[in-house]
């Protein structure tokens, strides 16, 4: 196994267990180990990125892990070129955070910890996209949502914060549910978890089908959508999108680096990942396109009224992971990677500027007390300028290049719901570039609505928070010239280097087509940022006398739905109700502890003499014990 | 003739036991210090086991066979295989634990507890390694004394009731066990010999109703539903160290029993009560689960979740694969080391609070940070995160019980939702949220209380990153078992039902991109 491949994980993993044990005593220097580890992680991520490019994959165990009768599984590494693309996300962002969050939580009492839990995440993560195996890929699946877990709760004497990190954890758990169940599926069919033997005999499963309950289903429907189960617990689909939002309890730089560039796009990674298994099905890439187009929509109709700023750009975050969603439901799976790149880096960014705002606002996020930053923080303004730009499909910036693709190919796909995900995509085009600049322009813009003393103490923030900023608004300008389509002129370089793993998407479009279908979606994002200019600078009573006119609507965007309040009455309530009223108290209590203390009860009543058997002494009950065992053996001896 | 381990063993801490008896009373650091070496050679002891174990054989190794009562062919016949090793060694282990655990928090009659605690260690060593069935019987009910006693005088308030409960409920199942046993002597030619039975054919019709009679006693001991109402008093009114030994090693004799009498014994009727026992788990699993949302009482809940946790490994037990069984097997020693190390943990904070309503705590974290993080390793554990032992034992009895009906693992998979929920609950509602004002002055864990917790850490990751150090002990066994049982020494695995059918398409029309993945995958891999 080559070294560089092995550092990339295991650095951070030592980091984590250094600053864990040993963070509290080095206190505010104990960024150091966290920040250099995950720096050479990254310049490995590149060392790694060239060898595939040069045509040197790995594909290695390390050691075997569990192995039971005919079952082997071993802990391995696959780099391919998914693995490097995905390498390269994961390292750079994170390294970003890292820097980023010496100067967002300076001060704060757990700042070792903050740190070892982002090099546990780090780590975790690597792990989850490095795997040449099914379960190694569910170890990191799991040791994300922990530190997801621990990084939502990191204030966790607040309450809202510690019920966040387990609403995140359990809601997950209902996607395990059905990815492990898919583990298992493909464990009968294929006998074992690996890549590569799976991959390369796909086709044993092509014309199999799998009963249960005295139904027949056609397996790989079955495997893939059990495993877009789990997908759809990681990224934050309907119906298990609720924990997404609420997990914006824990420190920004956190929301930016798990809960919008790396851990919520597993789910996407997982799909591409396993493209040999759904492209087997047309039904599982319709489920999951029709599911991409409605979570989609509905994230977006949400993200409209919000005024939390890290809300909006958490139900951005949703929609846009159900673009890539979409992008792989209709079997563009390198469209849906490439959005998954870009995304990270004008997502995080966004986050990160939230930060930087929230940072100068003394911890205020509600939109309603700021406007009019723009002149107090030019870098945050810039930057966020060009996030929201990119965002909202802008030509020229990355958005632009990977959410096109993604609407082109959808367009053009022989997926059923193809046109109807196109159709919803570019309307939400619109939609996104709307609130996008709503929020944009009610932060930045109009006359400044907070507090005199807020308002005394604006100010930009220090350089280790603007710098990354300023090098992911690079990476949100240029990250989509990398697959500049041959329709503007480009090769497509993207879709050429992933093609060994993620294929050809099934069909496209002619280059006509794509011409129309790119002036419809960057006309869609014009007029949404018109509308937003119009709403938000030059009409500013519209918002209030829309909201008016639609009431309901209105309410059913600002209340998410009633999403939560319909779990919380139809899941959560019944489920706790019944484990107090039926099962403790009618059966545990009622029925069982009733007949068994109602047996010695019984006895006790029919004779006074026997009430000694519960009298405690164990002389007595081992002299009940002895002539109890000598009768019986009197009574087996005689009747034989 | 080769040395005696397995006599050693037993009778090592039986012996230390009566030398404590010896000391006087008043001499209490002494004693601790006493039970705590005895306790410490008695690990030392066990080591020779784990290098000098043959894990290429099923049969029975570190043999001794004396005949003890000749008049009825009674034997002293003790050995171990890879089903029963690795238990000698966690009971030695827990013993350890549980004396130090104990260290501060008895107050009254010490010499007589750590007298106790060494009396059970021998009996418990004594079931895992008899061979004659009369031996066995007699550490079985050894067993319940010193138990009954730990519970019943160092116990809370409510002892007297859980204790006879306690005992009063195994003896029940121990009765008919004993009848089952005389039935087996008469009917197997007068012989006690476990192996020499099993070898046996037994009429169905007879297998059923011994089925039934041992059920009663290890279903008891499991606890499996709906026999399990005793464990949740016996654990709450349990000192921490009797909860520690009741969840580390003496409910897993239930298992243990299963896996010894019924199934080698008893095949025919194991096979034809698979699914009724695998409806059973289910239940317990479900069941269990679900009731742990509704308590408010720490070590209850806890109680209750070794119910459900018990249910997964009957589960595994009976779903008869090698997966599930072996799964089973390790999911036993892996919940005797996280329940083992949550009741610890239990014991040294209530030590502290002297309170196990759950409302009363909060935000613990902030002046405990290291039993914090303690705490949480044990819940990720006990909810079965990968990289911890409880994963790979889960795993295995899912997969396994999948192969076997794939239904039944579909129904235990939502224990793992509801694992979930109610641990990270309890996790929450002592460690996290607002602090609670009364415990602003708690001490964090000292030297002796780490060093307690610190090898339940070392055996969670260790069995969950390189659990084959483990389960390369059971591999022979196991498969000699499945075959005994099921004639297959892979046990059953064919439940999944599929099917070719022709009529099916795949999505992508342009299959040369599966062809070309495929070929690059291979690449990359040579």
């Amino acid at each position: 196994m080559p070294t560089y491949l092995l550092l990339i994980p295991f650095l951070p993993l030592l980091s984590f267990v250094f600053t864990f044990l040993f963070g509290k005593r080095l206190g505010v220097q104990s960024h150091w180990v966290p920040i250099v580890s995950v720096l050479i992680s990254f310049f490995c991520a590149l060392y790694a990125f060239f060898q595939v490019k040069n045509g040197h994959g790995v594909n290695q165990d390390l050691y075997t892990w569990i192995s039971s009768g005919t079952m082997t599984i071993a802990v391995g590494f696959l780099l391919d070129e998914l693995t490097s693309v995905m390498l390269i996300v994961v390292t750079s962002v994170s390294s970003l955070v890292h820097i980023y969050s010496v100067g967002y939580m300076k001060g704060e009492a757990g700042y070792y910890r903050f740190f070892s839990y982002l090099s546990l995440f780090t780590f975790s993560m690597l792990m989850l996209v490095l795997g040449n195996n099914f379960l190694q890929l569910f170890f990191g699946w799991e040791a994300v949502g922990l530190s997801s877990y621990l990084l939502i709760g990191y204030y966790y004497d607040k309450k809202s914060a510690a019920d966040a990190g387990k609403k995140a954890f359990i809601v997950n758990r209902f996607g395990d549910f059905g990815f492990i169940l898919g583990l298992f599926l493909i464990y009968s069919a294929f006998g074992t978890l690996h890549y590569e033997p799976i991959f390369a005999h796909i086709d044993i499963i092509a014309n199999q089908t799998f009963s249960i309950f005295g139904n027949t289903y056609y397996l790989p429907t079955a495997i893939a959508l059990l495993l877009f189960c789990g997908a759809m617990g990681k990224s934050a689909q309907l119906p298990l999108h609720v924990w997404l939002p609420d997990a914006m309890e824990g420190p920004t730089p956190v929301s930016a680096l798990i809960h919008a560039a790396t851990m919520v796009t597993a789910g996407v990674f997982l799909v591409a990942r396993c493209n040999p298994i759904f492209s087997l099905s047309m039904t599982a890439l319709n489920v999951i396109t029709i599911i991409g187009a409605i979570t989609c929509l509905f994230a977006a109709t949400i993200a409209l009224t919000q005024t939390d700023i890290k809300r909006v750009v958490a139900y951005s975050t949703v929609s846009q992971l159900a673009y890539m969603f979409i992008g792989c439901g209709v079997g563009a799976y390198s469209a849906g990677i490439f959005h998954l790149f870009t995304h990270a880096f004008f997502k995080a960014l966004l986050f990160l500027g939230c930060g930087s705002i929230i940072l100068g606002m003394h911890h205020e996020q509600d939109v309603k007390y700021m406007g009019g930053l723009k002149k107090y923080m030019p870098i945050t303004y810039w930057t966020f300028l060009i996030a929201s730009l990119s965002i909202s499909g802008v030509p020229g910036l990355a958005g632009f290049f990977s959410k096109d693709e993604i609407l082109a190919m959808a367009f053009a796909s022989p997926v059923p719901a193809g046109k109807f995900a196109w159709f919803i995509g570019t309307l939400v085009a619109g939609m996104t570039a709307f609130y996008s600049f709503r929020l944009f322009i009610l932060i930045f813009h109009g006359e400044f609505r907070g507090t005199d003393e807020q308002k005394a103490h604006l100010k930009e923030s220090p350089k280790v928070v603007t710098v990354p900023l300023i090098l992911l608004a690079i990476g949100a300008v240029t990250a989509g010239h990398l697959g500049v389509p041959t329709v503007l002129g480009g090769d497509a370089n993207w879709g050429h280097y992933l093609e060994p793993v993620l294929g050809h998407a099934m069909a496209h479009p002619s280059h006509f087509t794509e011409i129309i279908l790119m002036i419809i979606s960057v006309g869609a994002g014009a007029f949404g940022i018109f509308l937003a200019w119009k709403w938000y600078v030059k009409e500013p009573e519209m918002p209030k006398t829309i909201a008016e006119r639609f009431p309901a609507l209105y309410n059913l965007s600002l209340n998410k739905y009633y999403i939560d309040e319909i779990y919380d009455f139809a899941l959560v309530k019944p489920a706790l109700s019944i484990s107090r009223n039926v099962i403790l108290n009618f059966f545990d209590i009622g029925l069982i502890e009733k007949v068994v203390n109602g047996i010695p009860k019984l006895i006790g009543r029919a004779s006074g003499s026997m009430r000694k058997v519960q009298d405690g002494l164990v002389s007595h009950y081992l002299a009940y014990m002895c002539g109890g065992a000598v009768f019986i053996i009197l009574w087996m001896v005689v009747g034989a | 003739m080769s040395f005696p381990i397995l006599s050693l063993l037993i009778f090592l801490p039986v012996l230390g036991g009566i030398a404590l008896l010896l000391m006087r009373s008043e001499d209490v650091k002494n004693i601790k210090i006493m039970a705590l070496i005895i306790s410490l050679l008695e690990l030392a002891c066990t080591l020779p086991l784990w290098f000098a174990f043959d894990k290429t054989t099923f049969h029975m190794q570190f043999v001794e066979r004396h005949s003890w009562i000749e008049l009825f062919n009674i034997e002293y016949y003790l050995g171990l295989d890879g089903i029963s090793v690795l238990f000698i060694m966690l009971s030695a282990l827990i013993t350890i634990l549980c004396i130090l655990v104990s260290w501060n928090s008895i107050q009254i009659k010490i010499k007589e507890f750590f007298v106790a605690i060494l009396l059970l260690e021998g009996a418990m060593i004594g079931v895992f390694c008899s061979l004659d069935f009369f031996l066995f019987y007699i550490f079985w009910e050894a067993m319940l004394i010193p138990m009954f006693l730990l519970i019943g005088v160092w116990g809370g308030p409510n002892r007297i009731y859980a204790a006879t409960k306690f005992f009063l409920y195994t003896l029940i199942g121990s009765l008919l066990m004993l009848v089952g046993i005389i039935t087996l002597y008469i009917r197997g030619g007068n012989t006690f010999d476990i192996l020499a039975l099993a070898a046996m054919d037994f009429p169905v019709g007879l297998q059923m109703i011994l089925f039934w009679a041992f059920f009663a006693a290890f279903a008891v001991k499991v606890p499996m539903w709906p026999v399990h109402t005793w464990l949740p008093d016996a654990h709450t009114e349990a000192p921490a160290a009797g909860s520690v030994v009741l969840a580390g090693i003496l409910i897993k004799m239930g298992a243990y029993g299963f896996l010894r009498f019924s199934m080698p014994i008893l095949p025919e009727a194991t096979v034809s009560m698979m699914i009724p026992m695998l409806v059973l788990s289910l239940i317990g699993i479900v069941y269990g689960g679900f009731i742990c949302l509704a308590q408010t009482d720490l070590k209850r809940l806890i109680a209750y979740s070794s119910v459900s946790h018990m249910g997964f490994i009957t589960l595994g037990i009976f779903a008869l694969n090698t997966q599930s069984v072996e799964g089973g097997i390790l999911q036993m020693i892996n919940h005797g080391v996280v329940t083992g190390a949550l009741f610890l943990g239990i014991g040294m904070v209530y030590e502290r609070t002297h309170t196990r309503k759950i409302s009363d705590y909060g935000g613990l974290a902030t002046n405990m940070p290291i039993f914090a993080s303690f705490f949480l390793l044990f819940t990720l554990a006990s909810v079965g995160l990968p990289g911890t032992n409880g994963f790979i034992g889960e795993f295995l009895i899912l997969l396994g019980s999948f192969l076997t009906r794939p239904w039944v693992a579909l129904v235990a998979a939502t224990g793992l939702i509801i694992g979930a929920w109610y641990m990270l609950w309890l996790y929450q509602r002592i460690f996290f949220n607002p602090v609670n004002s009364k415990w602003d002055t708690i001490k964090e864990l000292d030297a002796r209380e780490i060093a307690t917790l610190m090898p339940m850490v070392v055996l969670i990751f260790w069995i969950g990153l390189y659990p084959n150090s483990m389960l390369s002990f059971m591999h022979v066994s196991v498969s000699h078992l499945l075959e005994q049982v099921t004639g297959n020494p892979e046990g059953i695995a064919s439940g999944v039902q599929l099917a070719v059918d022709h009529n099916y398409e795949a999505a992508s029309s342009a299959v040369h991109h599966l062809q070309q993945a495929v070929e690059h995958v291979q690449q990359v891999s040579h």
